[in-house]
């Protein structure tokens, strides 16, 4: 294929807040060609659609429509250019990428790629949920476009599988569209929303919450009938709805980071990237759900500020050098980004948990020495984790991997 | 051109009525079609051709290498793979002769691969090789350890399985067949030399018919009077690997059949995935395609031992297929020349590959039964939208682009759909009636998100279209 070439200066792949936030923070620092590609025909990211609030700051609150069109305007102000229905398919070299789009395939040379690719919820089929395969199956961001975007039906009672943050997004969704939902499903003990947000949903919208339950099968020929779910004690039950949403259990969109042959983190399964937010390739960089499959798009939008600073330093030519080692959790935490750590990187981890903990105490550890312990209130499962970076000067970068564990 | 899926039957008596529109009726049909004096009704109990067996299979072009020597089956798969090999290659359908291993794990397996080197040869293929574990793990270097050689069998090639079925039905449509969907056939009697097939959609009027009905052609053979033979339904529940996973293997690989049964095999597809399945349960309902708690553990169980890092890749798809399998190992073809009927019956996993021949044979019985076909007329070539990966898809064709951006506009991200195509699809010869129908189509919503990104855009393209 012989294709027409472009060089750009700094390449960005994805326009949620992530990318978008790094695009502006580029333009606005003087980079003549940002360009940001968003294979969706809008730009902004998953928080176009999703309508209720939770966005912006504390004194200016907003809905993820106004939040994706407030970092959407920054960028274009700022003078990046962001372009839409354009798709990165695979890498035409190290720091360069084939495209396709109505106009055509197009390679794009860049100094600087930034993956800002995001996350997606895992599907019913790759959580092994057993049965037949009705209509009715749903993920919440196929719910939210499907409601909010597009006003199509959607059933009338759903039972929710998730009882997380995400998950009373997807039940005032299936609400919103004028449909019941039967219940909320997870494997979990408890909500691991607010404490507000699940009394509100149980107290308030009288919602029944299933908890230490799983979904063990989807029955219904055509149209889904009902779910069965079973209980840790053994009990089942059979549940009768046209509509299951599986919320969480989110995974990046990897493909390019893997497509590239980047280092990938095992837990996370992101590219591995250290406090600076270089990937294992040199002028290829990383920020956003891709890194940490999810978090809120106020961490995402910090990402790409905090990415722009990494692009402009190596623009700069005054980037030290950096030695980096692996970052690894040990069980029950099941992953933390960044996942490469240089003595001296300033900026928070998060991690997530698979257990439920009561005042647990984190160690950071390497080679046996203990560089940093922080009390938590709790760990819950699909809620961040945040662990502060004030250790990582004390990080031997000749030294093994560093160890974070989460001690009961 | 004529594809009905609701209103009342149309009043005529046709020539010949096949029953069930799966991948062997509709390559009856077009057979049927190369007569242009014949009058032929497809009739189809559900929405969509191929519903049935056919879509929810291995999606393997046999060489044949492993029938029974001597039987129908046999010969109609060893002459149907050639046949459709060349089918596929004029008519656009996605083909890749990837060859195949049979993976010995142990010595009662590897004892037995000259035993099916033998067998290939009585079948008339006498390519296949014994390769031992060096050669077999530099050919297949994630394969998981313990493997004590294997049979290679080089002519042994994936295929699409929708778009075959599909391409049938629109030659056989263009050709002037009529498509009844959504026509259950309830009742069959006979008057005034007719055969009338009392379905969901009223009475249809055939002179000869033929029995193509899968899963239920023993129901329907029973109607007829016969009962030479019952179907069991036998299900295989697949499950579908992330297209990521696809550098995982080269090769089908195929396990050693013993007495234990057939075995899980490892199979890439032409859209770039990566099959691990089928189970093998005998069931009762023929409606049982659900997926079980057992079968997964089960098929996940043997995956970690042929391809261990496959158990980290991301799952796409689970779906179970239901094979018409019978009391006998062959195919039950029988004419009954006094009844004006054929009975094509006990077509299992192999009935895509042999498709082809089967419809040649069935139209050479009707003709033995007393049917007059008329002269002959060479059918249109059709072309199909390309699903594989192995030749470029239509966002990959700069010229196709440059002349309709639509193509050049993705709409399902994980497979690389365009709204071109998508497009294409709801104004074809036989359009999807269902978004299961559309993926079948285009692969539009069949990766690894599962409509997370794009499942309300492309119902809105769907819906859009006035479907």
């Amino acid at each position: 294929m012989t294709h027409q070439g472009r060089e750009v200066d700094v390449l960005i792949v994805g326009a949620g807040p992530a990318g978008l936030a790094a695009a502006a923070r580029l333009a606005v620092a003087g980079v003549a060609r940002v360009e940001v590609l968003d294979r969706e025909q809008q730009a902004g990211g998953v928080p176009r659609h999703c309508h209720h609030g939770g966005f912006g700051t504390w004194t200016r609150p907003l809905t993820g429509p106004a939040y994706a069109r407030l970092v959407l305007v920054a960028a274009v102000r700022a003078g990046a250019v962001v372009r839409t229905g354009v798709t990165a398919l695979g890498w035409a070299g190290p720091s360069a990428l084939d495209t396709v789009g109505p106009r055509g395939p197009e390679t794009i040379r860049a100094a600087a790629v930034v993956l800002a690719t995001g996350a997606r919820e895992r599907p019913r089929a790759a959580r092994l949920v057993p049965g037949t395969r009705p209509d009715g199956v749903y993920t919440t961001g196929e719910l939210q476009q499907a409601v909010h975007l597009y006003g199509q039906w959607i059933g009338t009672r759903a039972v929710v599988v998730g009882a997380e943050d995400v998950s009373y997004s997807a039940a005032d969704t299936v609400r919103a569209a004028g449909a019941e939902v039967v219940a909320m499903v997870t494997d979990v003990p408890r909500s691991q929303a607010t404490p507000a947000r699940a009394h509100d949903a149980r107290i308030r919208q009288r919602i029944p919450l299933l908890t230490d339950t799983t979904v063990t099968e989807l029955l219904g020929q055509g149209r889904l009938s009902g779910v069965r779910v079973r209980h840790r004690d053994g009990r089942t039950a059979q549940l009768p709805c046209d509509t299951v949403v599986f919320t969480g259990d989110f995974v990046p969109d990897h493909e390019l980071a893997r497509r590239g042959g980047l280092v990938l983190d095992p837990g996370t399964r992101g590219p591995a990237v250290d406090g600076a937010l270089h990937t294992s390739r040199p002028g290829v960089f990383a920020a956003g759900s891709v890194l940490h499959a999810v978090e809120s798009a106020a961490t995402a939008t910090r990402e790409g500020v905090r990415v722009a600073a990494a692009v402009l330093e190596a623009f700069a030519g005054a980037e030290r050098p950096r030695t980096t080692v692996p970052l690894f959790v040990d069980p029950p935490l099941r992953w933390i980004a960044p996942n490469r750590v240089a003595p001296g990187d300033d900026h928070p981890y998060v991690l997530r948990t698979s257990a439920l903990l009561h005042r647990p105490v984190l160690h950071v550890v390497q080679d046996g020495r203990l560089l940093h312990q922080e009390r938590l209130r709790t760990a819950v499962p699909n809620r961040t984790l945040t662990l502060t970076a004030g250790w990582t000067g004390s990080v031997d970068g000749k030294g093994g991997p560093v160890r974070v564990a989460l001690i009961r | 051109m004529t594809v009905t899926a609701n209103g009342p039957l149309p009043p005529r008596t046709y020539d010949v009525a096949v029953v069930g529109a799966g991948v062997v009726g509709c390559a009856i049909a077009r057979e049927l079609a190369r007569h242009p004096s014949l009058r032929v009704a497809l009739v189809e109990a559900q929405d969509d051709v191929g519903q049935g067996t056919s879509k929810a299979n291995t999606a393997i072009l046999h060489t044949g290498f492993d029938a029974v020597p001597g039987s129908l089956e046999a010969r109609l798969v060893r002459e149907g793979s050639r046949q459709l090999a060349a089918y596929a290659a004029e008519s656009g359908i996605a083909v890749e002769p990837v060859g195949a291993l049979l993976v010995a794990w142990d010595e009662e397996q590897l004892a037995a691969l000259p035993h099916l080197a033998e067998k290939a040869v009585r079948n008339e293929y006498g390519d296949t090789r014994l390769i031992d574990p060096l050669e077999l793990y530099e050919r297949e270097p994630h394969l998981g350890p313990g493997a004590l050689g294997a049979l290679h069998v080089p002519g042994e090639s994936i295929i699409c399985p929708w778009t075959t079925t599909l391409a049938y039905a629109t030659q056989a449509v263009r050709h002037g067949v009529d498509l009844h969907l959504n026509s259950p056939v309830r009742e069959v009697s006979r008057r005034e030399g007719a055969h009338l097939l009392a379905t969901a959609r009223g009475t249809l009027r055939a002179r000869y018919l033929v029995n193509a009905a899968g899963l239920h052609a023993d129901t329907l053979d029973r109607h007829l009077g016969h009962r030479d033979f019952t179907v069991t339904p036998r299900r295989g529940q697949l499950i579908v690997f992330d297209r990521l996973a696809r550098d995982l293997v080269r090769h089908v690989l195929l396990p050693v059949p013993t007495a234990l049964g057939k075995g899980v095999l490892v199979a890439p597809t032409v859209y770039g995935n990566l099959l691990l399945g089928p189970t093998a349960e005998d069931l009762h309902d023929k409606r049982a395609t659900g997926s079980t708690a057992e079968g997964l553990a089960l098929l996940r169980e043997k995956g970690a031992r042929i391809l261990p890092a496959l158990l980290d890749e991301e799952i796409t798809a689970v779906y179970a297929g239901l094979r018409a399998a019978t009391e006998q190992d062959d195919y039950r073809i029988a004419a009954h020349p006094e009844q004006a009927y054929i009975t094509v019956g006990g077509i299992r996993s192999t009935g895509l590959t042999a498709s082809l021949a089967i419809a040649a044979h069935v139209t050479a019985l009707l003709a033995d039964t007393g049917l007059d076909p008329g002269p002959v007329e060479e059918l249109q070539p059709v072309r199909m939208p390309n699903l594989g990966e192995a030749s470029p898809r239509p966002h990959q064709n700069a010229r196709l682009v440059a002349a309709d951006p639509e193509y050049g506009t993705l709409v399902c991200h994980c497979e690389r759909v365009s709204r071109g195509e998508i497009r294409d699809a709801l104004s074809s010869t036989v359009p999807p009636r269902n978004l299961d129908g559309l993926r079948r189509r285009t692969r539009a919503r069949a990766g690894r998100c599962q409509g997370f990104y794009c499942g309300a855009a492309v119902r809105e393209l769907f819906e859009g279209a006035g479907a």
